[in-house]
């Protein structure tokens, strides 16, 4: 079907295709991984009571099966040829409408792979950590059937072989996430957040659909095989159109700038649907679309451009939100999006940045995990007190906790050795390369993310302890320190997997071989830079935090620049600007429209039609002779109809 | 010297029709004979049997039509050119056969009144006297209504068969007597029943007038009545145009003051309203489709090849049908006037599709004739009516039956089950989908549009819209209001009735949901014949 714009395109430039061959063995199994946590949910939301005592430990066990399944599916594709390491596997024909033909495929590669990995691997550790943290929680049942729920969508998303089964599950972790974060949905600020988080997501949502309508348009499929071979055909405005509508839609789950405001209120969900959001799922799904589509966005460099763009606005933008919060959760939520921002970064910057945009994906996967939980855990000894001024010293009183969690700060701030090291470490080197201002940016950001970290760790391990007087911090139960202990274990272990350039080469069948370049500076001079910016950044937290009292109540005598960074940097009041306030005055227009024009003609219309019908029937006044010589006209009607027609 | 022939008459075909013909005449002689206890029983089953015998006949007839003759016009002209047999003619016989049929059924309803039937137990008995009084006390029972029913029916199976101008004008006259006759046999409300009759007969009379007038006319014109010949003569003779024209425009007015068409409409509420429930229901679905019938065939076949000057005069009456049936309906109070005008605004959609294309030969492939539309549509048409009146009937109250408004009032949560069933009747009147009625506005509405007769289309829409409102509006009073003061409500009906409204909501359901083979089955049957 592709054969002849294949040959063609293969003789043009090197991207690859998708061209997978069908599943054999365990790699069969691929739909299971979907269907345990699926099955959980279902059982778990319409079990109902009856699943109360057990809920918990079987919305535990499915993940835990499907992480097992896909280790067992990684092993054995490691086990094939690095060019048969793509297989597919059709469970049925999904809908047929016209020349549309979709089907409900699954696609394994190396890119799935590793996402397998990712979601069901912390997302069990999650789910474990969870029994603890929700014991105490009367509807943890159904917080457990909607966290299988987030996890089977998350793995449709990154499962499906077509953009439509993408947008399912897409659109299955866009409803989880909005259950997730609304799940105490008796605090007002809890419900408000779910439905920012899920409108702001359905602006992405547009870019995807749109993407999609155009993709069937111009190509007649929506398959990653189908529109991988037949991109290099389509023109050069087609594919920038693709490529900045599916970028839309990429800031919308990622919640980069313009659509980072959700990601902050989010936190109002309980600490491991914070962890989930931030490390596992949704918020990796945009780094995903991306590096899958990249066999439209290597073709559609000005999208590409924009990317790049997007990617550096907000990895300050986050690392600047994040250096001014109190509030632990949103501190490390600022955080989120500004390593995300390296991850878009990483996309943005081509077939040299993909591989390493998956490993900084990965491994911020495990260290943010770890500190979502770590946080987790903090508030939980600590009365949910999530204010850090509120914090101090803990270290003692939560010794594992503090171990973990430093583990996660070291390789969050690139410490050498540690996993963020080498994962950042590669985005910078790249981004240099590539451009130096955006590889400046990146450094900046490296630095800030070192000074608003240790601000972090130093507020809440270090210094004099400010607790309130019935606080008595103590150490989690094992059941959400054994978690802790693994991720931290992650955390630090996880630059392993670029040894040997292992993550490129087995990542080439998705990605393609990086032209080898020569850099503008040496790599290790590169990496000496990224220390040194670190450094400085942790020494400045150090004598701002870490050699003054922290006072118990925010200052408010501060700069500019803390006070905006303070307020999201004004993210609410641009989107109140820019689009509630016109929407309220459009949607006020269309009220008064429908109520004085719509409501105008509908109840006055039967109000003239009476009045008018009230003058007719006056006619219908019983008499035969009135009858009759109704008639009679009538007749005179006709003839004359009939005679001025064709005569006259 | 002219010699008598013998003329030839082919049974084979217009047996049907002798049918119904002989069980009329044979009612007659069995009132005249049977002992006044019998004849209920006998009457009323010797017409259903007939009426059954005539539509199995015509479906055999329908059957056995492709070997007459090829092509999308089947049949043959019969009895020496006076009646034709085609495809369009047998699909109406069958219509007007099954609703007759279900006429029958609601005549022979005796459970309502309490063990007597609907009409008057001594006609002839002046209102308020001594006589009716005694009459009525007797139990008597005019049981003549059998018979007349058969006449009508023959006459409208007739009407529409017609191939001369004569012929059409006899059987014109036939449907129309007998139903002057039964609109007058009310067992209740005797005097506005009457009235009803009176005005029926006098206005009939008139229009019989005009169309008689307009054979004479039409004859001046073309030197024959056969249809064929007129058809000749309009398409070769240019001379005396006036004398056509004329001719034609009275011919129109008999075939649409029997229709109802505006502004000859004026007789339908009060005579819908006055006739026993029963006749109105027969009346409504046959007469109607009787009346299209022969319509159709008048101005098809005779005036075929002159369409364009009589189609702006056809436009012009569609428009005023519409728009008066469903404006002045808003305002009614009265279920049986309101369904009256709802009857009057069918008309208007109904002409509507005779604007249509007329020859399948100059539609594009998956389009349809105007002729498989207005068929299909009298046939969704019968139904929603022989069932929304026989609804009617169950209605009551203390004087008898209760069309008042008022008195329907809250009759939704009282009778859930015969409310949703006239709900329903009144959606599909409306042409809400998932109904009959809305494939019939669909199928007439498309039709109009393919021969570009747009405005007619856009007012026919507008009268859809105003058409839903007074629709609705019953429906909201029967739903969601209480009943104030006296209220109706609806007694149990024997199987005879149930039968019949059960029908005619199947069909309408059916109809609705896979209007497929009923369509294909209009479009099977066709031209006409010249």
């Amino acid at each position: 079907m592709y054969s002849q714009i294949t040959a063609w395109h293969d003789a043009a430039v090197n991207i690859p295709v998708v061209d997978p061959s069908p599943t054999s063995g365990v790699l069969s199994l691929a739909w299971l991984v979907i269907a345990l946590p699926l099955a959980g949910a279902v059982i778990l939301l319409l079990g109902g009571r009856y699943a109360d005592k057990w809920g918990h430990l079987l919305g535990t066990a499915l993940p835990i099966g499907s992480f097992v399944v896909s280790l067992l599916m990684f092993v054995s594709l490691l086990g094939r040829d690095a060019n048969d390491r793509q297989v597919t596997q059709h469970l049925w024909q999904w809908f047929d409408v016209g020349r549309l033909h979709v089907g409900f495929d699954l696609l394994y590669d190396p890119l799935s792979a590793l996402f397998l990995l990712l979601i069901t691997g912390v997302g069990s550790l999650i789910h474990v950590y969870s029994i603890g943290y929700m014991e105490h929680d009367p509807r943890r049942r159904r917080f457990f059937g909607y966290l299988n729920l987030f996890v089977a969508a998350m793995l449709l998303l990154v499962l499906s072989e077509n953009y439509l089964g993408l947008f399912l599950g897409w659109e299955g972790v866009g409803l989880a996430s909005y259950l997730l974060i609304g799940f105490w949905q008796h605090k007002p600020s809890a419900a408000a957040a779910a439905k920012k988080a899920f409108v702001i997501n359905r602006v992405g949502d547009i870019g995807m659909s749109l993407a999609i309508a155009l993709m069937f348009v111009t190509f007649g499929t929506t398959s990653f095989t189908g529109v991988s071979h037949l991109a290099a055909g389509a023109s050069d405005n087609t594919l920038n159109a693709l490529g900045l509508l599916l970028l839309l839609a990429a800031c919308g789950k990622s919640a980069q700038v313009p659509l980072q405001s959700w990601l902050l209120d989010a936190m109002e969900g309980p600490t491991p649907v914070s962890a989930l959001i931030h490390a596992a799922t949704m918020v990796t799904a945009g780094v995903y679309l991306i590096v899958r589509s990249n066999f439209i966005f290597e073709l559609a460099p000005k999208a590409q451009t924009v990317v790049v763009i997007v990617a550096v606005v907000t990895l300050l933008w986050g690392a600047i939100i994040g250096c001014a919060k109190d509030d632990i959760k949103k501190a490390l939520a600022g955080s989120t999006m500004s390593q995300i921002g390296y991850m878009m970064l990483g996309a943005g910057l081509g077939v040299g940045g993909y591989a390493f945009a998956i490993f900084h994906l990965l491994t911020h996967g495990f260290f943010k995990a770890n500190m979502f939980l770590g946080a987790g855990s903090v508030m939980h000894g600590m009365n949910d007190e999530v204010d850090m001024r509120r914090y101090g010293a803990v270290r003692h009183a939560m010794p594992i906790t503090f171990l973990t969690f430093a583990m996660g700060y070291l390789a969050i701030i690139g410490f050498p050795g540690f996993s963020g090291f080498w994962s950042k470490d590669k985005i910078i080197e790249v981004a240099l390369a590539d451009n130096w201002v955006v590889g400046l940016f990146a450094l900046l950001g490296a630095g800030i993310t070192g000074f608003y970290m240790t601000r972090l760790m130093l507020m809440t391990f270090f210094t004099e302890k400010r607790w309130k007087e019935d606080v008595h911090p103590h150490e989690s139960p094992a059941v959400m320190t054994v978690p802790l202990i693994v991720l931290a274990a992650l955390s630090v272990l996880g630059g392993v997997m670029l040894a040997g350039n292992w993550i490129q080469d087995f990542l080439a069948p998705v990605t393609g071989v990086a032209p080898h370049e020569n850099p503008p500076l040496p790599a290790i001079v590169v990496t000496l830079l990224a220390v040194l910016v670190v450094a400085v950044g942790v020494a400045t937290a150090w004598f701002l935090v870490g050699k003054r009292e922290v006072s118990v109540t925010a200052p408010q005598d501060v700069s500019f620049a803390t006070t905006a960074a303070r307020n999201d940097l004004y993210g609410d009041a641009i989107n109140d600007a820019l689009v509630v306030r016109p929407g309220k005055s459009l949607i006020r227009t269309l009220l008064s429209i429908d109520r004085y024009g719509v409501d105008g003609v509908t109840t006055g219309g039967p109000i003239a039609l009476g009045a008018l019908a009230g003058q007719l029937r006056r006619v219908q006044n019983g008499f035969v002779r009135s009858y009759a010589l109704s008639l009679l006209g009538g007749v005179l009607l006709v003839v004359l109809a009939l005679l001025v027609v064709n005569v006259g | 010297m002219n010699e008598f022939v013998k003329p030839t008459i082919e049974y084979a075909e217009l047996w049907p029709i002798l049918v119904v013909f002989g069980v009329a005449c044979l009612g007659v002689v069995l009132e005249a004979f049977l002992p006044r206890g019998r004849r209920y029983l006998a009457q009323s089953t010797l017409a259903v049997v007939g009426l059954a015998v005539a539509l199995g006949g015509t479906i055999y007839v329908a059957l056995d039509l492709h070997k007459l003759g090829g092509g999308v016009a089947r049949g043959l002209i019969a009895a020496e050119g006076t009646i034709v047999v085609d495809g369009p003619t047998v699909y109406l016989w069958g219509l007007i056969l099954v609703f007759a049929i279900g006429g029958v059924l609601l005549f022979a309803e005796r459970r309502l009144e309490g063990g007597l039937s609907a009409f008057a137990g001594q006609a002839a008995a002046l209102p308020g006297t001594e006589a009716e009084r005694q009459a009525s006390t007797q139990g008597l029972d005019h049981t003549e209504v059998y018979p007349l029913l058969m006449f009508a029916v023959g006459g409208m199976m007739l009407f529409p068969a017609a191939n001369d101008l004569l012929t059409m004008f006899v059987a014109l006259e036939v449907l129309s007597l007998p139903l002057y006759l039964l609109s007058g046999l009310a067992r209740r409300r005797r005097l506005l029943s009457q009235e009803a009759a009176l005005k029926y007969f006098l206005l009939g009379a008139f229009s019989s007038g005009f169309f008689l007038y307009g054979v004479a006319l039409v004859y001046g014109f073309a030197g024959s009545m056969q249809f064929s010949d007129i058809n000749e003569a309009v398409r070769n003779d240019a001379a005396n145009q006036s004398l056509l024209l004329i001719g034609m425009g009275m011919l129109a007015v008999g075939l649409l003051f029997k229709v109802g068409a505006a502004p000859f409409q004026a007789w339908t509420p009060d005579v819908y309203q006055g006739a026993p429930t029963a006749v109105t229901a027969f009346m409504a679905a046959c007469t109607k489709i009787a009346a299209f019938g022969a319509l159709l065939r008048l101005f098809y076949v005779a005036f075929g090849s002159d369409r364009w000057s009589w189609q702006p005069m056809l436009w012009v009456i569609a428009i005023l049908t519409m728009l008066l049936g469903a404006v002045l309906a808003v305002v009614q109070t009265d279920v049986k006037r309101m369904l009256a005008y709802s009857s009057v605004a069918h008309t208007g959609f109904l002409l509507t599709g005779v604007l249509g294309v007329q020859s399948a030969a100059q539609l594009t492939n998956g389009q349809i004739t105007s002729m498989q539309s207005v068929l299909f549509y009298l046939t969704t048409y019968g139904f929603a009516m022989v069932g929304g009146f026989a609804v009617v009937t169950l209605v009551r109250d203390s004087g008898g039956e209760a069309t008042s408004f008022a008195r329907w009032a809250g009759l939704g949560k009282r009778s859930p089950l015969v409310a949703g069933v006239f709900a329903f009747f009144l959606l599909s009147m409306a042409g809400i989908p998932l109904t009959a009625g809305f494939v019939g506005k669909w199928a007439v509405f498309t039709v109009a549009l393919a021969a570009g007769a747009w405005p007619v289309v856009i007012v026919a829409i507008v009268s859809s819209i105003i058409a839903v409102y007074f629709y609705v509006r019953l429906i909201l009073l029967m739903f969601f209001t209480d009943g104030e003061g006296e209220v109706a409500s609806v007694t149990t009906p024997s199987l005879l009735t149930s039968a019949t409204i059960a029908v005619g909501v199947v069909a309408t359901l059916v109809l609705g949901v896979v209007p497929g083979p009923v369509l294909d089955l209009a479009g099977r049957a066709g031209e006409f014949i010249r």
